[in-house]
């Protein structure tokens, strides 16, 4: 049976989704803790955030095809 | 240095006050900048609603070729579609906006630079907007899909199975619309930055730069202060600086300008972020020191069976890091193009639903919102690249035993200095 791109697609958004939340919900928990170390917390956030980010879009870009 | 700060401190507020008092002349040009992208629109159904002329418009079509075979009758979603993709490609040719109705194109050449036996140039416009085939010396020419194919004096194209050409493609060295924009990019650049160096050498680096330089100049501290030092590390990060600014800036104005409705994707072309990429790459690999390469061959404080296990995966990660900087950058902003052609393609898409007016609002509202969600993602994609390159290059560069009481006994105030953890 072949499974449609867009299934794919939309299980790579979710599992994004997933991660994204954790990584969120964890740096705010960080953050409410110590906010003194807000703005390095932020940075490993965003860090982990793009590079999560980058695997999402390259499972896109490879499964469009 | 205190008062230094202060008083530049009072100097910005009263021009911030000078320049942002005029609300209304603000207002209106966010509503114009707002507004302009709709010009890459206009007139895109025009067609579709006049039957006749929608008829014409195809005989027209196949009348050049078979080209354009698919031009049955296009609904308004496929032309839409049709749209997004042209733009998302690199062009031979500057269009800014383009009237269906009359066949009109508003735009500007470019030089067409091709190898093919021998030098090749001539201009853009002998295409014809890809409806004609362009002679060069006795050879033909003709564009499909913004590629440029050798064909015969008739102008056949024969497809494949897959819809590509058969024919040969010679090497393309065409001055593109991405190319222009490259080119541009750098010359602003280039001025700006060298009036922010011309300043500092005339007034010593503790004087308050004039112009336009105090924005720059925070910048350039802010990727010094928050990118380089921290991941590259005290001793190596000046020998970086460069290249790092570069592509930070080049990065953000590219975003930046492929929010304007020029029509420009330069970021979002998978090949420039290839070759970004691979400067970081290749720049990581060459500045590494013997325990960056100790860490991938031989992974010291392991056991012999996992060293060997882990080489592979450490050789593969290499690989890895650059390829994820370039798809990271490319995907995202070809993804924010795309939503945010998509959102201005409401107008047309929901017109009966929504009415007119309706529909247009709807539109304004979602592209206005994603166009400033964007405004976030170009700065943020210029920082995150330049952030994980000097993330790469200080794991190359940074020595590991010794690092600490280097950098911690004399390194500078503010950076030694934990912040006071409190005991939960």
């Amino acid at each position: 049976m072949e499974i449609p791109n867009l299934v794919g697609a939309g299980l790579i958004v979710i599992g994004a989704g997933v991660g994204l939340g954790k990584i969120g919900g964890s740096a705010m928990d960080a953050i409410a803790r110590q906010p003194e170390a807000a703005g390095k917390i932020q940075t490993a956030m965003i860090i982990i955030g793009a590079l999560l980010e980058g695997l999402a879009f390259g499972a896109l870009i490879l499964g469009k095809n | 240095m205190y008062l230094c700060a202060k008083f530049q401190d009072c100097k910005i507020k009263k021009v911030s006050k000078m320049v942002f008092n005029k609300q209304f002349l603000k207002n209106s040009l966010t509503a114009l900048i707002v507004a302009v992208p709709l010009i890459s629109f206009a007139n895109s159904t025009q067609d579709s609603v006049h039957g006749g002329e929608e008829a014409y418009h195809t005989a027209k079509l196949e009348k050049h070729g078979e080209q354009h075979e698919t031009a049955h009758e296009a609904s308004p979603a496929e032309k839409i579609n049709d749209h997004i993709s042209h733009h998302l490609q690199d062009a031979h040719e500057f269009v800014f906006f383009s009237d269906e109705a009359t066949d009109e194109h508003f735009g500007f050449p470019l030089p067409v630079i091709l190898f093919d036996n021998g030098l090749k140039v001539f201009s853009s416009a002998k295409f014809n907007h890809g409806e004609s085939i362009a002679e060069a010396d006795g050879n033909y020419y003709k564009l499909f899909h913004g590629k440029i194919y050798k064909t015969d004096a008739a102008g056949e194209l024969p497809l494949d199975e897959h819809h590509h050409p058969k024919n040969a493609m010679p090497l393309d060295f065409s001055i593109t619309k991405n190319v222009v924009s490259l080119l541009l990019t750098s010359l602003l650049i280039f001025l700006l930055f060298s009036s922010l160096a011309k300043g500092f050498k005339k007034k010593g680096p503790n004087a308050l730069p004039t112009g336009f330089n105090r924005v720059l100049e925070p910048l350039v501290i802010y990727v010094r202060d928050e990118i380089a030092r921290p991941n590259i590390g005290e001793a190596k990060y000046k020998k970086f600086m460069p290249y790092l600014l570069t592509v930070f800036f080049l990065i953000w104005t590219l975003n930046l300008l492929g929010l304007t409705p020029l029509g420009i994707n330069v970021t979002g072309n998978i090949a420039v972020t290839v070759c970004l990429a691979l400067f970081t790459f290749v720049i990581t690999q060459f500045s590494a020191n013997k325990e960056y390469w100790g860490h991938i061959f031989w992974m010291p404080g392991v056991p012999v069976p996992m060293k060997i296990v882990l080489a592979p995966i450490e050789i593969l990660g290499m690989f890895t890091k650059p390829f994820s900087l370039l798809i990271r950058l490319f995907a995202n902003i070809t993804a924010g193009h795309t939503v945010v052609m998509g959102l201005i393609a409401i107008i047309f898409v929901a017109k009966e639903q929504l009415t007119v007016g309706g529909s247009i609002g709807t539109s304004l509202l979602l592209t206005l919102f994603i166009s400033v969600i964007e405004l976030l993602v170009a700065f943020l994609q210029a920082f995150i690249f330049t952030m994980l390159s000097s993330l790469f290059i200080g794991m190359a560069v940074q020595e590991h035993e010794h690092h600490h009481d280097h950098s911690h006994s004399h390194g500078h105030d503010h950076h030694t200095e934990d912040p006071e953890i409190p005991v939960i």
